[in-house]
């Protein structure tokens, strides 16, 4: 079965792999074998896949999400949410309520203590937010020390993409797939108040309950992205597909598709290469999704540093 | 036209017609269908005075802009222009007095539509990753379902909106590769789809340079031939002549309001920016 997969694929990997290998046949065959080792072998262990599909879920849900945040310039807000939610899961676990209730009372108590603060003192908000994101995180921390569970902090903190259960898994397919639906359903009305709130108003649309719908949807994806992959990672996959999607179009359509991709593609990119290398999990996915964008923000064809440069040098070199 | 009006009291008469004078208006049970609603003002301003905190920003304002004209809108900085706007469109609740739009409320105003409002340059994010068509598209939110999915009939809308300001080539430009007129158009033609019978604009002619200024001036003029009531602010008293059918001079308080010939005499001008007019650019 294998060979005969091998060739129907050969042609067009074999002309790709021309130039570095020689175009012998045998040659081509170990290296094609090689890639779907590679490939595939992560793939028996059932830890292994189930990392993999949360972290595709988690990056797919957080890199819609993504487009907005960097748009209306909620990026750190993304971050104390995210964080926020903590104390909220914990007091869930203690009185037995889905995570997702206690998640999205605490974020949006983050969200209100925040615009109180801001609106009735001198502090600007981005310390304001450093001030309520940590103490809110502090007191997760401090109620998971005084709680019986086998909550660990390490994995809140950085994830525990390889020991994610099977119900989990189910867990946090769920709450992405309603955040997704909502986000999908709602992009129109969510990109209008990104863009110009007051237009919004004028047209007898509310920006602050289109906001509050967006701030549900930010705790609801942290708290389904936090059980898996940790606090940090959500912060970065929270605001880096996003980032990298709106250097590479002028569409905000298009902007959702391209991040949701490159979120997902490199993540899992980055779950092979952990593996691999048996490096941190949760720590290749984001480095995986900072390289990503790295290489975008210097060779983007309109907005690349270097392409930008090259452009500028060509333009001065041509004759006038 | 006193230049200096005790404040609260009507409005003096307006010396030029409006452009849509209805036939004396009959009784509305008379003819239910054709007979348009007695017609009130697509703009009615009373008495509106808004506070923040300590600092009085609207003193007993009252304006009043009628469907068919064009209102420009003069006053130095901070002599409260962006508040008056906000309070036409309910952004900032007035500390007393009314505002009607189209003879309704605020509320009623929105949920119909019939407001669209042209932000000030630096209000918008300009690399925003929308196109020309995309912004204009805004418009047609109202008129469209749940999902805001385009139709066929707005997407026409769209469409024509785009054609009227001379968009039509760049339609699916990024906004933020256009020039500072094609931008301020964006918005007009976003006002145009919507359908908008009252249209705010906050600056329009800052940073525009003249040929983009006269094309917005006509385009707003023909506006207003349609129909619509056009309230616009400006800093640019040598043109105000050619694009509005009155002027209104604000310092918190409404310092004058009449045909632009009126207003823009140094005397009623040097009340509201205290200094020479003679270049005409305060």
């Amino acid at each position: 079965m294998i060979p005969a997969l091998l060739t129907t694929t050969m042609t067009p990997l074999a002309t790709l792999t021309a130039p570095l290998t020689t175009t012998s046949p045998a040659a081509v065959t170990t290296v094609l074998s090689t890639v779907t080792t590679w490939l595939t072998e992560p793939l028996t262990y059932d830890f292994m896949l189930r990392a993999m599909a949360i972290t595709a879920v988690a990056a797919f849900v957080c890199a819609l999400l993504s487009c907005w945040l960097i748009l209306i310039g909620w990026s750190l807000m993304g971050d104390a949410v995210s964080h926020a939610v903590l104390p909220g899961v914990v007091l869930a676990y203690i009185v037995d309520l889905p995570f997702a209730v206690g998640a999205v009372a605490f974020g949006l108590i983050a969200v209100l203590l925040i615009g109180i603060v801001r609106d009735t003192s001198r502090i600007k908000e981005d310390a304001v937010i450093g001030i309520v994101f940590t103490a809110l995180f502090a007191l997760g921390i401090v109620l998971v020390s005084v709680t019986p569970s086998h909550v660990d902090l390490g994995h809140i903190v950085f994830g525990n993409l390889l020991g994610v259960s099977p119900s989990v898994l189910v867990q946090v397919a769920l709450l992405a797939g309603i955040v997704s639906t909502v986000l999908l359903l709602k992009r129109r009305d969510l990109m209008l108040m990104a863009f110009d709130p007051v237009h919004a108003h004028a047209i007898g649309l509310s920006p602050r309950v289109l906001s509050g719908l967006l701030l549900v949807m930010l705790a609801l994806t942290s708290v389904a992205a936090l059980q898996a992959v940790g606090v940090v990672l959500v912060v970065a996959m929270l605001i880096i597909p996003g980032a990298t999607a709106h250097l590479l179009t002028d569409r905000f359509s298009r902007m959702l598709v391209i991040a949701a991709t490159v979120a997902v593609v490199s993540s899992l990119a980055g779950a092979y290469l952990s593996y691999w290398w048996d490096t941190s999990a949760g720590g290749m996915v984001v480095l995986a999704q900072a390289a990503v964008f790295a290489l975008v923000y210097l060779f983007a064809p309109r907005e690349g540093v270097v392409t930008g440069r090259i452009r500028a040098r060509r333009r001065a070199a041509a004759p006038a | 036209m006193t230049a200096r009006r005790p404040a609260g009291t009507p409005e003096p008469a307006t010396t030029r017609e409006p452009a849509t004078t209805p036939e004396s208006a009959p009784p509305e049970s008379a003819l239910p269908e054709s007979a348009p609603p007695v017609p009130a003002p697509g703009l009615e301003v009373v008495d509106a005075t808004v506070r923040y905190g300590s600092l009085l920003a609207l003193d007993d304002v009252s304006l009043r802009v009628d469907f068919g004209r064009v209102c420009g809108l003069i006053g130095v900085n901070g002599s409260g222009k962006s508040t008056l706007f906000k309070t036409i469109m309910g952004l900032v609740a007035a500390d007393a007095g009314s505002v009607r739009i189209a003879g309704e409320s605020i509320a009623r105003a929105r949920t119909r539509a019939t407001v669209s409002y042209v932000p000030q340059h630096e209000d918008v994010d300009w690399g925003f990753p929308v196109s020309v068509r995309d912004v204009v598209m805004m418009g047609r939110y109202p008129h469209q379902g749940f999902t805001r999915r385009p139709r066929a009939a707005d997407r026409a809308a769209v469409a024509d909106a785009i054609e009227r300001v001379g968009l039509s080539d760049l339609a699916g430009r990024q906004i933020g590769r256009l020039s500072g007129g094609q931008k301020r158009r964006v918005f007009v033609a976003r006002g145009i789809a919507q359908g908008a019978r009252v249209l705010l604009l906050d600056e329009p002619f800052a940073g525009v340079d003249t040929t983009s200024q006269s094309l917005i001036t006509d385009l707003l003029r023909e506006l207003a031939a349609d129909g619509a009531a056009v309230l616009v602010s400006t800093h640019d008293l040598t043109t105000l002549p050619d694009l509005a059918d009155e002027a209104a001079l604000l310092l918190r308080r409404l310092v004058a309001q009449g045909p632009p010939a009126d207003v823009l005499r140094p005397d009623v001008l040097s009340q509201a920016f205290g200094l020479s007019i003679q270049d005409g650019t305060p």
